[in-house]
């Protein structure tokens, strides 16, 4: 369920480091919780953003999230699927519903965070 | 019942209350008195205004007929007395008329998107501005002054508080209309608003196109302010506003000393998400038949709280509604009839005195008279009240006044005004020989 | 079930633009008493509109019917109980729309000279000086439009004395519990906001209020009785403690209806409080407004209220605007004078003591109905309730249905529903407020409703969670209305 090489931040996006670019989503967990996606907010091309700051939100029809971001680094495109199809996100959040694409500043970012067990963990305890 | 409660008395229910909070003694307030008593207070009240007195004040409050079909659907109960639309399997009444309001606003201001109604017109404009300067990301705010002073003032109030600087720029002497070189001279990068009225605060149709063009030449967006909804009957809507803000007030909405009235936003598509307050939308139901929500509501404070577009929780529905029932009822062929009428009666009635700016007007007009006090005193005899001294919010034109007519104005009161500018009182020779 | 409802006909009513064809008319305007105008003349022929696309062209029979047939699809208290917490949904007296629409009321233009408007004016003043006495307060401003409006003129307020002193400082509490538009006014007002968590009791923390009333926090915002229906208990010490840092303590008046004529915020250390006329004074909904918020405020901040404001000018009353620390205006005009009307009748009406009794019917209802039910759904905080009560989904969450679920099923029992979801504080929040308008009748019939939907629950979730069954629609898809919201009707 939950890929391997993904690495899981405590407010359930993930990140997947492939030298110094990454890809940015939420998980599984975070679209159950969430109910029917309406509308996805994302920075455009360009954009710095900070680990742990807010990169954008996602609403459901009674509820707003903001979305956080696991690295630090300049935004390199949003996904653009997800503007016309919101729906992808519960559908697919860990393939083609991917948030942003990043050019990392500091790859060592992602070594803080989870690993696939640790963030199975984590939602179990959680519940 | 009290019994189920566990408590002898109903005070008891309040005991746990402490002591020192409990108020002791009965409220300093008279027993209740009957229904017929009730009615002869408020007639009283009614007796000590203005009724029975033609009027010809406008100045963003208008006095046009009300049909009589207004009251009678506002006052159905299920419309006077239901709640806000949150649920919207048996809200559907409702949530329909919001639609068709939201689509008539549309039509009217050429906008793609309207809101089920702000407060009133005065706090749609900061609500407006704040719109432009999300949408843009630059803080600063350039309006006109001849926007309604009083919707200026309410800018300014809450404009301070975002960190919104606001400046105004001026009209030009002669034709009342804004002063494009001054806006020009204004403009800058860190400008996200311009805002204007049209027709405006003199009652001129006002160069909304040029002020667009300079607005947009610097990525500022251009606000378009009405007080007068009668006059989109008539006049073009303005295509390169992007947003639309302004009163409905003349829309079968009583005066009734200031308020509760109506206000809209209207945007393009692009910028819905910016804009404040309800909207409904269509949908269907699980069977597959139309039906109506309201939507898009993570833009509102019960959801998204402190990052609300606005703190707006109510609207003006049942207030939306009148205006709803008005626009069904005089339709399009209707409206334009009223307005041309409308134009018909100011343009009678200018005939008579000397217009203050050359500006093409709507139903509204700034005259030249001398002394406006002494004017509407020798009015108030003959039971007419005479237009809005301007002095009071246009120290420099403390010899005119802002005159209304609508197509309630009757000729016999018009050629009534004619006949006392025409006899000089003491302050209009005055002026004469200082001029 | 309940005799509370049975099915019935209902009209289907197109939109009024699917009805038009052209040359329908409603309207008559009388001859024309002066000549006509040339439009392209007068206004520039650029200026002048061909025509307004779309608009509607109906008859007047069509109108009516179209309006009647879409108010039958609506339910209202006029039709029976909204058990709605926090809105306190009263029975809105018809002699409200009656002396609102007397002609020198309802045609005073707020323009005309003061020596014509001085019925209007005394009303406002009495409704100042009537509201000052229920609130305890000493000084009142009618302005603001609604709830959400008058808190943020009071925050403005308060910012305004503490500018005055020296430093408008930055942040607002507000509790955790605390009403949507509470948080958004404080960031429109230009203030951060900082949560304060309510305790195991339901109430404010006095120990994390300790810690957070620093000298940068300008005011708290207090809610009292709180949106559970608790009573803030140590509100005096939490007034005082505010007030030693310099801070000031403003209360949402959104709950009044559980104090008037037993306690006053004035008296238990509140600087500045809203009212919701449309809420405890019994003004109508109308489907979602018009409402008015008075704001009222202690001595200290009354020189920055609005401009203008009334006073007393030998026998005359008169507007002030020479104002130099208001805060400026917060709308155009007076204030929803219309609705300041209505309020005045309601209160006339009642009188002094009547105000008082409907308070105790108000609490009698909602204890009521949270002794009926306490069998039946979880109370997660178990204090005292005034006039509303909170329970939580807890027990049905657990068989797979929640509040929202409950709430549609409580439609076909022929209730609105009750707040769903709020406050926050609790997970699955039903929060349900009578109001003093209901009878034991009615009472007893919602008590009904809900224990027969609670076993219903047991029995069959499904069932409750496919509610509704008897409205005109069936459950509407909000989830296609925000993806891909269609705003306004569109020619085919």
């Amino acid at each position: 369920m939950y890929p391997e090489n993904f690495r899981y931040t405590k407010e359930h996006e993930w990140v997947l480091v492939e030298g110094d670019t990454g890809t940015i989503g939420i998980t599984d967990h975070a679209q159950e919780e969430l109910g029917d996606i309406v509308y996805v907010d994302l920075p455009k091309a360009g954009a710095k953003l900070e680990q742990g700051k807010s990169l954008g939100s996602v609403e459901s029809v009674k509820a707003v999230s903001d979305v956080y971001s696991p690295v630090s680094g300049e935004v390199l495109e949003s996904n653009p699927l997800l503007a016309d199809a919101p729906e992808k996100l519960n559908e697919d959040p860990h393939g083609v519903a991917w948030l942003v694409k990043i050019k990392l500043s500091s790859p060592a970012d992602a070594a803080n965070l989870m690993t696939a067990a640790d963030y199975q963990t984590y939602i179990g305890a959680e519940k | 019942m009290l019994d189920a409660c566990g408590a002898g008395s109903p005070e008891d229910l309040f005991a746990h209350l402490p002591g020192a909070v409990r108020l002791n003694r009965p409220l300093a307030i008279e027993p209740g008195i009957s229904e017929y008593e009730i009615v002869e207070y408020f007639k009283q009240r009614a007796s000590e205004c203005a009724a029975g007195y033609s009027s010809f004040l406008g100045a963003g409050v208008y006095n046009h007929y009300r049909p009589v079909l207004v009251d009678t659907v506002v006052s159905r109960g299920e419309f006077l007395t239901s709640y806000t639309p949150y649920q919207a399997e048996i809200s559907q009444g409702t949530l329909t008329a919001i639609f068709e309001f939201q689509t008539m606003i549309c039509q009217l201001t050429g906008m793609d998107v309207a809101n089920a109604s702000m407060y009133d017109g005065s706090t749609a404009v900061p609500e407006a501005a704040m719109m432009a300067v999300r949408a843009t990301g630059k803080g600063r705010v350039l309006v006109a002054k001849t926007v309604h002073p009083e919707y200026r003032e309410v800018l300014r109030t809450y404009a301070r508080n975002q960190g919104m600087p606001v400046e105004e720029f001026g009209y030009a002497e002669e034709a009342g209309t804004i002063d494009l070189e001054d806006l020009e001279r204004k403009m800058d990068d860190l400008t996200g608003a311009v805002i204007v009225q049209s027709p405006n605060f003199f009652g001129i149709v006002d160069q909304v196109k040029a002020a667009a063009e300079i607005a947009h030449k610097r990525g500022a967006l251009l606000v378009l302010i009405f007080t007068e909804a009668v006059s989109m009957g008539i006049l073009e809507p303005a295509a390169d506003a992007d947003i639309v803000a302004g009163e409905l007030q003349s829309f079968a909405i009583s005066p009734s000393y200031g308020g509760p009235y109506a206000g809209i936003i209207a945007t393009k598509e692009k910028l819905v998400r910016q804009m404040p307050g309800r909207l409904v939308g269509q949908t269907t139901d699980s069977r597959g038949n139309r039906a109506f929500c309201l939507t898009l509501s993570t833009r509102e404070q019960h959801i998204r709280r402190e990052k609300a577009t606005s703190n707006i929780c109510t609207n003006q529905a049942l207030i939306a509604l009148m205006a709803t029932v008005f626009m069904s009822v005089y339709g399009k062929l209707g409206l334009r009839e009223l307005a041309e009428q409308n134009l018909a009666k100011s343009h009678y009635l200018a005939g008579k005195m000397t217009p203050r700016f050359s500006g093409k007007f709507f139903n509204e007009f700034v005259a030249k008279v001398g002394s406006p006090e002494a004017v509407n005193k020798a009015l108030l005899k003959r039971r007419i009240v005479g237009g809005l001294p301007l002095g009071r919010f246009y120290p420099v034109l403390a010899d005119c006044m802002l005159l209304c007519a609508t197509e309630m104005s009757r000729k016999a009161d018009m050629d009534a005004i004619g006949e006392v500018l025409k006899v000089p009182t003491a302050a209009t020779e005055q002026a004469e020989v200082l001029a | 079930m309940i005799g509370k409802v049975r099915e019935h006909l209902s009209q289907n009513e197109s939109l009024l633009f699917e009805r038009s064809s052209p040359g329908k008319r409603a309207y008559q305007l009388p001859e024309l008493d002066v000549p006509a105008v040339d439009a392209g003349e007068a206004l520039g022929a650029e200026n002048v509109r061909d025509g307004i696309e779309g608009f509607p062209e109906v008859s007047e029979v069509e109108t009516i019917r179209h309006f009647t047939r879409l108010s039958t699809w609506n339910y209202a208290i006029d039709h029976g109980m909204y058990p709605l917490g926090s809105c306190t949904m009263k029975y809105n007296p018809r002699i409200n729309e009656l002396v609102a629409r007397i002609e020198g009321l309802a045609w005073a233009h707020p323009y005309q000279p003061e020596a014509l408007s001085q019925g209007c004016m005394q009303i406002m003043d009495r409704l100042e000086s009537i509201l000052a006495e229920i609130t305890g307060m000493d000084a009142v401003t009618l302005q603001p439009a609604a709830g959400a409006h008058g808190e943020l003129t009071g925050i403005l307020l308060i910012r305004a004395l503490l500018e005055k002193r020296g430093n408008a400082r930055k942040k607002i509490l507000i509790p955790d519990s605390a009403h949507g538009t509470n948080p958004a006014t404080a960031a429109i007002a230009g203030y951060a906001v900082e949560n304060i968590k309510s305790n195991s009791s339901g109430v404010l923390d006095v120990g994390a209020l300790e810690q957070l009333v620093t000298e940068d926090v300008a005011a708290l915002m207090v809610t009292n009785p709180n949106t559970l229906g608790v009573f803030e208990e140590n509100i005096i010490h939490v007034a005082e403690l505010l007030h030693q840092k310099g801070a000031m303590l403003y209360m949402d008046g959104a709950n009044m209806n559980a104090l008037v004529g037993m306690a006053r915020p004035g008296d238990f250390g509140v600087d500045v409080l809203h009212l919701n006329l449309h809420k405890t004074f019994s003004t109508p909904h109308g489907g979602g407004g018009p409402g008015a918020g008075p704001v009222c405020v202690k001595k200290v901040l009354e020189p920055f209220l609005p401009t203008p404001r009334l006073k007393r000018s030998g026998k005359k009353l008169t507007f002030d605007y020479k104002r130099k620390h208001s805060i400026g205006r917060v709308k155009a005009f007076y204030g929803n004078f219309g609705v300041l009307v209505r309020a005045l009748a309601y209160i006339l009406a009642h009188g002094g003591p009547g105000l008082r009794n409907a308070t105790m019917d108000a609490v009698l209802n909602a204890v009521y109905i949270r002794k009926a039910l306490e069998p039946y759904y979880d109370l997660p905080y178990p204090s005292a309730n005034m006039h509303e009560v909170v329970f939580s989904d807890d027990r049905q969450a657990k068989l797979g249905v929640r509040t929202g679920e409950l709430a549609k099923r409580l439609i076909d029992y022929g209730f609105h529903p009750y707040t769903v979801s709020f406050p926050l504080i609790v997970h699955g929040a039903l929060m349900i407020e009578p109001t003093e308008t209901e009878s034991k009748i009615e009472i007893d019939q919602f008590i009904d409703a809900m224990i027969s939907i609670a076993k219903e629950v047991e029995a069959d979730p499904q069932l409750v969670k496919n509610a509704p069954y008897g409205t005109r629609t069936s459950k509407v898809d909000e989830v296609t209305a925000a993806r891909k919201p269609v705003l306004r009707w569109k020619p085919a």
